[in-house]
């Protein structure tokens, strides 16, 4: 019986049939599913910190609303992302308590720090690059409410990466310590970046089941591989380097090849021993706790005038 | 039949729970515990007049007011929608997946519904 339940499920999937909220799913697909947009939820609620910490001191009113307008957009695509999970049966509270109790991961890259100006751009570029590289087929995946969110999310995403190009290309045309600044921020964050398509593909043991799933259109290592083609092509309009003496064309391949990944400060990350893994998770943590009288009075006032309502209503009823 | 039923209540069981994978339902969620959540609500957006409106998305709030500043904030950053919709998810009632071939077959059979069903000749115009 279970085995045909299984059976019509992949039929639809590989006929390219979306899988809506109250279809019949394997029990592990909508497990898989809630982790990987759950996590990718807390990635763009996270996400914000690193750079709501340059808004005060961006350097011009112009870049001040972009940057607060981008770190906006994050709050709503954590808000798409976290309702698409919602339709697979996990609330809203649980998904903030495995975030905050550290149970829940999100993308390592925003447990490093953002030091200067300069990182906005890099972010921008890397950081949401990268992002980009893996969610635009996202789009495609097989979960309908997923693939909804994700249209949404890369459509507003664009301008996100946009604006962090020209933040660095402003810089690389400045003077010699902004360019040192623009050159220290590729450099610092170039192999995060590359980091967060996740293990290669003889480590990542899932994909093969996403895949046959359509959750996944590419592995890690294909996404990866187009990214670093991208960029190794789009920093020599910055007149920088990236910071991989190992980065060479290959003819044969057609790709570029890269050097060897530090999977070592990867897991370390992941695991939680980042530069700023506690600083993340406490700012999140006190920014819900702190807020809980809000929450709590916006409840009363719903309760109250919904109660007043009713008892005006029997009022004119007995009138 | 009765086996399908079982299966099916497996649909709202989340998988994170403490206790492992699918032992407590969203029913036990909200009736079990005390949540301080507010409530779902589904929004509907007007992209332009004479448009329908058209469902974008859900999001919580307390009351109806709210839901739809929120959804304003949300989903209209880029002037997506000069009308906005909010109906609480709980009031929104759904056909079953399951029954779907049952439901529309009424439809299926009656191709005479449609104009290319009908055989005449090319010459003639404007019909």
């Amino acid at each position: 019986m279970h085995n045909d339940f299984e059976q019509i499920f992949q039929d639809k999937v590989d006929k390219e049939i979306k899988i809506e909220p109250k279809d019949w799913m394997p029990e592990k697909y909508r497990q898989t599913l809630i982790r990987q947009i759950s996590q990718h939820a807390h990635s763009e609620i996270i996400g914000m910190l690193p750079e709501g910490n340059w808004i005060t001191r961006a350097p011009s009113l112009r870049r001040k609303a972009i940057l607060l307008a981008k770190v906006q957009d994050e709050a709503g695509h954590g808000l798409y992302l976290y309702s698409a999970a919602e339709t697979l049966g996990i609330t809203r509270e649980e998904m903030y308590e495995q975030l905050h109790s550290g149970k829940a991961k999100y993308s390592s890259i925003f447990n490093y720090p953002t030091l200067t100006w300069a990182d906005m751009g890099a972010i921008g570029w890397l950081v949401d690059g990268a992002a980009i590289m893996n969610q635009v087929p996202l789009c495609r995946t097989s979960y309908g409410p997923y693939a909804r969110a994700m249209v949404r999310v890369c459509k507003e995403e664009s301008f996100h990466q946009r604006q962090g190009f020209e933040i660095l290309l402003t810089l690389s045309k400045g003077n010699e310590a902004q360019r040192r600044m623009c050159q220290d921020a590729i450099n610092r964050w170039w192999w995060p970046s590359i980091m967060m398509f996740g293990p290669t593909d003889d480590a990542s043991p899932n994909t093969i089941q996403s895949m046959r799933w359509k959750i996944k259109r590419f592995t890690n290592d294909e996404l990866r591989q187009k990214f670093v083609d991208v960029c190794a092509e789009q920093v020599q309009f910055l007149g920088m380097v990236l910071p991989d003496p190992d980065l060479k064309w290959n003819k044969e391949r057609n790709h570029y090849d890269f050097g060897a990944i530090n999977w070592e400060e990867f897991r370390n990350v992941v695991s939680g021993n980042g530069p700023c893994n506690k600083e993340r998770v406490s700012a999140r943590k006190k920014a819900w706790e702190e807020g809980a009288w809000v929450r709590d009075a916006a409840n009363a006032y719903a309760k109250k005038k919904a109660a007043r309502n009713l008892s005006n209503n029997k009022n004119t009823e007995a009138a | 039949m009765v086996h399908m039923k079982s299966m099916i209540t497996k649909y709202y069981y989340g998988d994170l729970s403490e206790g492992g994978a699918g032992d407590h339902s969203i029913h036990q969620h909200t009736t079990g515990k005390e949540s301080s959540e507010w409530p779902l609500w589904e929004i509907f957006i007007r992209s332009k007049q004479g448009l329908d409106h058209k469902h974008v998305g859900s999001l919580h709030a307390t009351d109806a007011a709210m839901a739809i500043e929120n959804a304003r904030d949300v989903y209209t950053r880029r002037m997506e929608g000069v009308s906005i919709w909010a109906v609480e998810s709980r009031h929104i009632h759904a056909s079953n997946p399951d029954d779907a071939q049952a439901l529309y077959d009424p439809a299926n059979d009656k191709v005479y519904r449609h104009p290319t069903f009908y055989d005449l000749p090319d010459e003639l115009e404007y019909m």
